[in-house]
């Protein structure tokens, strides 16, 4: 790791604690159908100017509602992104000071899995059906540590197993995915994650797809390793409550930008953004609240991507919104706790803390 | 508890089980192992559940979409679980259900007017106007422009199906909305939109609904009673609060500890 870091210091512009570093990612998507008037084929831009950097150790979460463009995000720091119609229009990803996004295609092979490993949201159709679990598992040891012997891969295996908390590993080895459950399941890909000793673990809606007591299993489990090995965590999900709990600090994104960034207990206890306290308050546990009340759902929905707004993008949807957000994007700000991104956050702030009623 | 709108007996639904050997004695997986709950007029009914533990299969029972091994449903004083398919069709508009998944459960060759239409055609009600007036009256009822009509069920994003959705459910006027985990595939904003229109719905029409969900804080957020069903059984009923607040059973305490919370 440390070679990798001195090959290239001038490039690193990030902190140099920090482990990963996305500045002002762009992600855009090619319309084949769609050219411009010299033929080529128009793009539209699904993730626009997202920023964050994770240190060792440390978890960010990533929030957001579905097709807010989270996972591309996730995506395009593994170069995972299905080109050539979804490419990185822009930006720079820095891993442990190197920029990675403009690297050749090898030295990237021997960073993922490796030092970045990613744990899909759905278990059953990232394991092979037709593979035993230890062979998938030994095929990453394989790759990473290309001198370890056939039965000291088999060793670590099982070892991994027994540290995901896989009961009676040296017979589980041999099963194939299917006969595992989807808490186990999700197991077997943390375990696979985990083969190559990575730096940076990116968890992509790691539990949505399981059950709430098996996902307090895994959150737990994630939590545990992480310590154990002082890894930098990004966390993708939608449940605002569960991010809460595991990380430390939160990127809210909207329509493919980041509306608001800040640590944990600031995000969920003085949000500054209207989305961020529209989702919060849309929460049928975030408060204590009668049953069978009204919750405060956020009116009118998401922009299509054909259609986004010049101006800000959660305009439409705003109480606070006035001529200015629907002609000029706002700029992340930086404040003491995090950053924003809104015309009106520091008025809609005094409006709230002293009480008084918004209006803008 | 004579005047519940439905009232479930010992209900049991048990699906085959391969034989392994000719002489095997034959063994079912008990979905559904004696279930007993009622639902007043008017009242909602939370089911909660993980997945697996026979919630949707309690539902389907219910609505004889699938003939219940034993037991008894009464509907308004009728036993439904032994009628056949002909004798329900009367039944069935007093009884409706919302599905999970808005995106697999509307048809997607017929345009949203005709998506409503369908049970007032089979049930005959009204002439041609008539429905035409009705469609219109549901779409605003459930919020949805009146040019949604003419547009096919593609052109609208999740929020909007499950919409569409509970307006062809509600389009009978029925007594019981069975909701098979209405807004599990919706995103948090848009299921507090749903959420919210499910409970103007009901007090507008005074209907009961049986709401199956597996998220505890969702449930108690719509009904006035949980039922905590595990592995096929009813483990504890009783008021929303006091599940939440005093849960008796082990398994229920479980499911509440999973449940993450806002770190303040």
């Amino acid at each position: 790791m440390s070679s990798i870091v001195n090959r290239s210091p001038e490039k690193a512009q990030a902190k140099p604690d920090a482990c990963l570093s996305v500045s002002r990612l762009c992600v855009s998507i090619r319309d084949p159908e769609q050219r411009d008037t010299k033929g080529r084929p128009l793009s539209s831009e699904m993730v626009s100017d997202v920023s964050f950097t994770i240190a060792a150790g440390q978890t960010l979460g990533l929030v957001g509602e579905s097709g807010c463009g989270k996972s591309l995000t996730a995506m395009a720091i593994v170069d995972l992104l299905p080109k050539p119609q979804v490419y990185q229009s822009g930006g720079e990803i820095s891993f442990n000071g190197q920029r990675i996004d403009s690297n050749d295609p090898k030295a990237l092979k021997a960073l993922r899995g490796k030092k970045v490993a990613v744990i899909f949201q759905d278990p059953m159709t990232a394991l092979n059906p037709v593979q035993r679990t230890g062979q998938q598992i030994e095929e990453v040891l394989k790759l990473h540590f290309p001198k370890m012997d056939k039965s000291q891969r088999r060793q670590r295996s099982i070892q991994l197993l027994n540290d995901v908390g896989i009961p009676s590993p040296e017979n589980r080895i041999d099963a194939y995915p299917h006969q595992f459950s989807g808490g186990m399941r999700q197991r077997l890909m943390i375990a696979m994650a985990l083969a190559g000793e990575p730096d940076l673990l990116i968890a992509d809606e790691p539990t949505t797809a399981l059950d709430v007591t098996i996902q307090a299993q895994i959150v737990a489990l994630l939590k545990k390793l992480q310590q154990e090995r002082n890894m930098a965590m990004l966390f993708i999900t939608h449940d605002l409550a569960l991010v809460s709990q595991v990380s430390d600090h939160v990127v809210v994104m909207y329509a493919g930008k980041i509306v608001e960034q800040q640590d944990v207990p600031h995000i969920f206890s003085q949000p500054r953004h209207p989305y961020t306290k529209g989702l919060i308050a849309a929460l049928p546990a975030a408060v204590a609240r009668a049953p069978k009340t009204k919750l405060d759902a956020m009116p009118g929905q998401v922009p299509s991507i054909d259609a986004m707004p010049t101006g800000c993008r959660f305009a439409n949807r705003c109480e606070y919104a006035n001529e200015r957000c629907e002609q000029e994007a706002p700029e992340l700000t930086a404040h003491e706790t995090g950053e924003i991104s809104c015309h009106h956050w520091q008025t809609i702030n005094e409006a709230s803390t002293s009480g008084v009623s918004k209006n803008v | 508890m004579s005047d519940a709108l439905l009232e479930v007996k010992e209900l049991h639904l048990h699906y085959p089980l391969k034989k392994r050997h000719l002489l095997d004695k034959p063994s079912a997986f008990k979905a559904v192992n004696g279930v007993s709950l009622f639902v007043n007029p008017g009242e909602t009914l939370g089911l909660v559940g993980e997945s697996g533990c026979g919630k949707s299969s309690l539902g389907k029972a219910i609505l004889n979409l699938q003939t219940p091994t034993a037991g008894e449903v009464w509907f308004q004083k009728t036993d439904i679980s032994k009628l056949s398919n002909r004798e329900m069709r009367p039944i069935r508009r007093d009884l409706q259900m919302i599905f999970q998944d808005p995106y697999e459960s509307l048809n997607s060759r017929h345009t949203v007017s005709s998506i409503l239409e369908e049970p007032l055609i089979i049930h005959s009600l009204g002439d041609r106007n008539q429905r035409r007036k009705t469609v219109s009256a549901l779409l605003d009822q459930v919020g949805l422009p009146q040019s949604a009509a003419n547009k096919y069920p593609h052109e609208f994003s999740g929020g909007q199906r499950q919409r569409i959705g509970i307006a062809r459910a509600i389009a009978l006027q029925p007594k019981l909305l069975i909701c098979d985990e209405p807004v599990s595939a919706l995103d948090v904003s848009v299921q507090a939109q749903i959420l919210n229109l499910l409970m103007d719905i009901q007090q507008d029409m005074g209907l009961a609904m049986l709401f199956i969900s597996h998220d505890l804080s969702v449930v108690r957020h719509m009904s006035d009673r949980i039922a905590v069903m595990h592995q096929g059984q009813i483990v504890e009923t009783g008021n929303a609060e006091d599940i939440y607040c005093q849960p008796q059973h082990d398994y229920t305490r479980l499911l509440l500890d999973s449940i993450p919370q806002i770190a303040q």
